[in-house]
């Protein structure tokens, strides 16, 4: 029953876009539908957690075939924290949709082309298989381009055009990536690539290979050179749609190289860690100063995502087992944090009727309760102790400072402070400032039910943020065990490949001296 | 859409030899070349040619029911297939794994076959026609 339980994560979202699809035209049906289908994927993730703390890195081989002929699932701690908390922002999404989303939008398929992103999301989390990673990002990259043109307005295709533009390019990327790694080694099973390319003898060939992916998963991760993208568009769609892109999907950047920098290329750490350590730093400041640079909150925010991916990178560039703890418990409170980050952006431009800070204000003598609330997540981006942001940058910190990486270290410092700049300049501008035309509205003079599926799913994730600030330590623990797994590929290669002698590959790769001239 | 008579009379003869081959191409792709996507491109050009020459209003009633219903049940359907691998015999084996309905001839020679990839093949049909159909549905309001 394993097998089902590793293979649920997709098969939940994809049996819901399907529900949610067949229900075309029948809107409320649909969103309950979507709800449902959500709660389901949550539940899925919760169980597979526990499988996973019970039982190791479970593996399942789809139709039965044995790996590396067939497409495997991988389930580990990594995996199934990733699933499990994308599933709390799919239903926090879903929730706010109730309350913010155009009815157009929602008659042109808003849920059932969510549900897909989530399948691509979860897909990508799950697989062991190299080339079904690829499959899961295109299916993410095709229901994201309709959700951010969903609604057709003249700047959200500006927007989708750019994304789908620059996201191609990667996508590009990736796939000759995939084909030239294919070539080395004659196979696309991750586990499997980890022992063959140990055997590749052309370092440089593979060496060459693991910076395509670099810029591949770079440019999904939106790090530095690369982030150009997301400035651009994040900004444009519904509001419950930025906020499943900001919580989800370039974190999906940051787990593909997480997986595949651990697993498949660390036969050249000191040149493909150290280039991204660069990166991590230069990330972090670039996009700590372009959201200093601009007023309008949304796109703040969306400054911020490229910011915070930097500590991700950071975590996995210093590559200690602390480090990579640090980075796995990071991706977890940031997810969190930016999803609701974007939610409150949105709640507030409801009640002020503006996107821009210095047109905004008011908001702490309109609604002191939703002050507290937007509290948590934006002293938790800044890192205020006991909050999430707090913990994960500590352990982030700690690392860098056990590696004697004095640069990055200060680098990460100096980013926080910026980044608390930025976070106090919004709280006075948002809550304490006077509003510039008109005192706002609070929340009561919304209706009761969207009010309701408005302000729940803030609520939600800032008691979420609180509690894993309060209970660091078994999210630490969860993360550790992760690290661990990431560290030590053995177990991991074992659960995919079984004891023993790894089985011939389909194809045989070229002689190193067919290669040669 | 253009009024052409020999267009018209073509398609006419056409689009039931188009259908056909999509099917066979579906069938084929059992054992050799073919498949579920091929097959649905022949399919949804078949269509895309009926609208081409009577009007996207007929196309729309050609295909009976909304391309977007297509996808959905598409999608079902191959979801549906891997279910089949729940129930199989052995207990509950990995998502998709074939089961397959088998005879037998007198003599216990394997004959005729049918399982579950081909129910994968018939959803993947399903949304190719669907999406494409829906697609060149919607360039054809924009006139």
């Amino acid at each position: 029953m394993s097998a089902w339980l590793v293979v649920s994560p997709i098969l939940v979202p994809l049996a819901t876009a399907a529900l949610c699809a067949l229900a075309w035209g029948r809107v409320p049906l649909q969103r309950i539908i979507s709800l449902a289908g959500s709660v389901t994927l949550f539940v899925c993730g919760a169980l597979l957690l526990a499988h996973v703390g019970a039982n190791g890195i479970t593996a399942a081989q789809m139709s039965d075939w044995p790996a590396p002929f067939g497409i495997t699932l991988v389930a580990d701690h990594l995996a199934a924290v990733m699933v499990l908390i994308a599933a709390v922002m799919a239903v926090a999404v879903a929730i706010y949709a109730f309350g913010d989303i155009a009815p157009e939008r929602e008659r042109f398929g808003f849920h059932p082309v969510f549900q897909t992103l989530m399948v691509g999301v979860c897909g990508s989390f799950i697989t062991g298989d190299l080339f079904n990673l690829y499959v899961w990002f295109e299916v993410m990259l095709i229901s994201s381009f309709m959700l951010l043109a969903l609604g057709g307005t003249r700047e959200q295709i500006d927007g989708a055009i750019k994304y789908a533009a620059l996201n191609l390019i990667a996508t590009a990327s990736f796939l000759m990536a995939v084909a030239l790694l294919y070539g080395l080694t004659g196979t696309l099973n991750m586990a499997d690539l980890a022992l063959r390319l140990r055997e590749v003898e052309q370092t440089g060939v593979v060496t060459t290979v693991a910076v395509l992916f670099i810029i591949a998963f770079g440019m999904k991760a939106a790090v530095f050179p690369l982030f150009f993208w997301l400035p651009a568009s994040y900004h444009t769609p519904a509001i419950p749609v930025q906020a499943i892109f900001a919580g989800l999907l370039t974190k999906v950047g940051v787990y593909a190289l997480l997986r595949t920098f651990t697993l498949i290329f660390v036969g050249d750490t000191a040149w493909t860690h150290g280039l991204m350590l660069w990166i991590a730093g230069l990330t972090m400041l670039a996009g700590v100063l372009g959201s200093l640079a601009v007023t309008d909150l949304r796109r703040a925010f969306s400054w911020q995502v490229v910011a915070h991916i930097g500590y991700m990178i950071m975590g996995l560039a210093l590559y200690t087992p602390l480090a990579i703890a640090g980075a796995v418990f990071y991706l977890v409170h940031d997810i969190v944090v930016k999803t609701n980050l974007f939610l409150g952006a949105g709640l507030a431009r409801r009640l002020t009727g503006h996107d821009d800070l210095r047109s905004m204000g008011g908001l702490f003598k309109a609604t002191p309760l939703l002050a507290v609330v937007m509290f948590v997540p934006l002293a938790s981006l800044a890192g205020f102790p006991p909050l999430s942001g707090f913990w994960s940058k500590l352990v982030l910190l700690q690392a860098s400072l056990e590696k004697e990486a004095y640069v990055i270290a200060a680098v990460s410092l100096i980013v926080g402070l910026l980044t608390m700049w930025l976070v106090g300049r919004i709280w006075a501008e948002l809550f304490w400032k006077a509003h510039p035309v008109a005192d706002p509205q609070g929340t009561a003079a919304i209706a009761p039910g969207t009010r309701f599926a408005l302000v729940a799913p803030l609520v939600l994730l800032s008691a979420m943020t609180v509690a894993i600030g309060l209970f660091a330590e078994p999210v630490m623990q969860v993360a550790a065990a992760a690290a661990t797994e990431l560290m030590d590929p053995a177990p991991y290669i074992e659960a995919v490949l079984g004891k023993g002698e790894p089985p011939p590959t389909a194809v045989v790769g070229l002689e190193p001296a067919e290669v040669r001239p | 859409m253009m009024h052409s008579l020999i267009l018209q009379t073509a398609t006419r003869m056409l689009i039931a030899l188009m259908l056909v081959f999509a099917l066979f191409i579906l069938w084929r792709g059992h054992n050799e070349p073919g498949g579920g996507f091929i097959g649905g491109l022949i399919a949804a050009v078949a269509f895309a040619l009926h609208g081409l020459a009577f009007g996207a209003k007929e196309m729309r009633k050609l295909l009976i029911a909304d391309p977007r219903t297509i996808i959905a049940a598409g999608l079902a359907t191959a979801v549906v297939s891997g279910l089949f691998a729940l129930f199989k015999d052995g207990g509950p084996l990995p998502f998709m794994t074939g089961a397959w309905y088998i005879t037998y001839t007198e003599t216990g020679e394997k004959g005729f076959a049918i399982g579950t990839p081909v129910l994968f093949d018939v959803g993947v049909f399903l949304v190719v026609v669907g999406g494409i159909v829906a697609m060149v549905q919607s360039l054809m309001e924009e006139h």
